[in-house]
């Protein structure tokens, strides 16, 4: 079988007049950890209902684990292989922990031995022996995904489909989301998902696609997206309350690229240490020196942050 | 297993054992009006109304008369139930068609596991109505009078397999919740009124010829040939009629579904 397991090319999706996915490519590996970042309304979601077969394609051609996806004939086969944890809570609110999964692996041809030993380790797995009889109604939020998560791997799927995976949950619950990706990638499950969190995906995908308003604008390892966009470090600073950006106009001229944002100014640079001395003494303003990020970058393509819409 | 129209059976079945599966946690709560329901119509119009009418109509007692029409309609009432409000809560607001979406089922089986489940509350109703009628029977109110009345039973998964698919086929067409009440104030009442539970289709000008076009006519007619053990040619083509409008229904409706969410 092919290495590869997705292949879009010139991928498009209209609503009405609204183009949400224009026109994109990419091809996924076998094993890979892919991300896909950017805003609310940059195409992501629509783009993973296509890779989970819930939305049609209006151009281009989809191909996923060797089958055609351009149109719907190949869906039950595809979504046999696909795991799929969606955005919206879909959980069972009227079913337990136990019921949800046991209803749900009822789809992927096991046996009644084989389902009672799939749905116990996925329950294993979400970490909620303890709640296994528990309505779903009652759980935490960070519970709640745990068991999408689970749910979604209930077939043992080849590729798992994750949009925004960790939105929404307390810092907390994030990590430990995280983490059950990150088991994943251990276990080189191949992995798709999307996300607004820079620092987790730059930590765990092998490789993002930074999508802004329905198009791919950079696609690569995180280090490399990093290193060919914006110099290795940024000095940043924050501006008090009312101060003008005019204060660090002297400065702007000493870095490598500059942003100016309504409360702080970005300084990019390789030798941050000179920079960081003279704004120390702006007074009333912060600065700090910090490693360069995928915001960095992002910010840089699209002349917005990540959170701005 | 695939059933004609390329429905997975397997798929159904999950879809249906979910119903179940919630159905159990309630049961003991949702089993009794199940019984309350026809007992108050039997009391209050049979008995209660029954009284003043001596001369019972068409040669029955006027309880032995309505008795197999509200069998017919607690048949209707317990699958279009599961396939209108049940069914449009559970795609739109649940968002629960959403997430077998995302299992290899297509929306055709879940429709169709969900009609399963619609002829299962019919048949949970038809049961639940037997036993007050039987109850009453041995009470001393003739109403069941023959051996064949037992058919009763499969009679309301029949009617409730007609219902369930009309429901769904309502369902499919609509995108608004509040335009149920159409459904039931121009449909659903009309028939329970003028399908001769109460009074013969006769009593008014063309109203045979008027319900035998629409499905609650035939249920009735079916459930009275079997209650009262006078199986005739009207009941027949009564139970073709309805044999055929399923079949028909079967064809066009789960491929008519579209998954919908308010998204």
């Amino acid at each position: 079988m092919s290495d590869v397991v997705v292949r879009a090319s010139q991928l498009r999706r209209v609503y009405g007049d609204f183009v949400a996915v224009d026109g994109i490519d990419f091809e996924i590996q076998r094993g890979e950890f892919f991300g896909f970042l950017g805003p609310n309304g940059a195409g992501k979601t629509t783009t993973m209902r296509m890779l989970y077969r819930a939305s049609s394609l209006d151009g281009g051609n989809l191909e996923i684990l060797g089958f055609d996806a351009s149109t719907s004939a190949n869906d039950r086969q595809i979504k046999a292989k696909v795991g799929v944890v969606p955005q919206d809570d879909n959980l069972d609110q009227e079913m337990s922990v136990f019921e949800n999964l046991d209803v749900f692996a009822r789809f992927y041809g096991y046996s009644r031995a084989e389902r009672a030993k799939r749905v116990e380790a996925m329950i294993e797995f979400a970490d909620l022996q303890t709640k296994r009889n528990d309505l779903v109604e009652r759980l935490s939020g960070g519970m709640k995904r745990r068991l999408m998560v689970a749910r979604g791997l209930l077939g043992a799927p080849e590729l798992i489909v994750l949009d925004e995976p960790s939105t929404g949950l307390d810092p907390r619950a994030r990590q430990r989301i995280w983490e059950k990706l990150a088991e994943l990638r251990r276990q080189k499950t191949t992995v798709i998902l999307t996300t607004h969190y820079m620092d987790e995906a730059e930590r765990l995908c092998d490789r993002i696609a930074i999508m802004n308003e329905g198009k791919i604008v950079a696609l690569d390892t995180p280090t490399k997206l990093i290193a060919d966009h914006v110099p290795a470090s940024v000095v940043e600073i924050r501006l008090g309350y009312d101060q003008d950006v005019a204060v660090a106009d002297a400065l702007i001229g000493q870095a490598i690229r500059s942003e100016v944002l309504k409360d702080r100014v970005l300084l990019y640079t390789d030798d941050p240490a000179p920079l960081v001395a003279q704004a120390a003494e702006i007074e009333g303003a912060l600065a700090l020196a910090r490693r360069s990020t995928l915001d960095d970058v992002f910010l840089k393509i699209t002349g917005h942050g990540l959170g701005d819409e | 297993m695939r059933l004609p129209g390329d429905i997975n059976l397997e798929f159904a079945l999950a879809v249906w054992w979910r119903n179940v599966t919630v159905y159990r946690h309630t049961w003991v709560k949702n089993i009794l009006p199940n019984f309350f329901e026809p007992l108050l119509y039997l009391v209050g119009m049979g008995v209660g109304l029954g009284y003043y009418m001596s001369s019972g109509i068409e040669g029955d007692d006027y309880l032995a008369f309505i008795g197999p029409g509200l069998f017919a309609s607690a048949a209707m009432n317990g699958a279009v139930f599961e396939t209108t409000y049940n069914m449009f809560v559970k795609m739109y607001f649940a968002k629960l068609y959403d997430a077998f979406l995302c299992t290899p089922a297509q929306i055709k089986d879940i429709a169709f596991g969900e009609l399963m489940w619609a002829v299962t509350r019919s048949l949970i109703y038809g049961f639940g109505f037997f036993v007050v009628l039987a109850a009453l029977t041995f009470a001393g109110y003739p109403i069941l009078k023959s051996p064949l009345a037992i058919l009763l039973i499969p009679a309301s998964a029949l009617i409730g397999m007609t219902f369930g698919l009309i429901g769904q086929l309502f369902t499919a067409s609509i995108r608004n919740i509040d335009l149920y009440s159409y459904f039931y104030t121009l449909f659903i009442t009309p028939m329970f009124l003028f399908s001769g539970i109460f009074f013969p289709t006769n009593r008014f000008p063309y109203g045979d010829e008027v319900a035998f076009f629409t499905p609650l006519y035939h249920g009735v007619r079916v459930c009275r040939a079997l209650a009262s053990g006078v199986w005739t040619n009207d009941a027949t083509i009564s139970t073709i009629w309805m044999v055929v409008v399923c079949a028909v229904l079967l064809a066009i409706v789960p491929g008519r579904m579209k998954p919908r969410s308010s998204r």
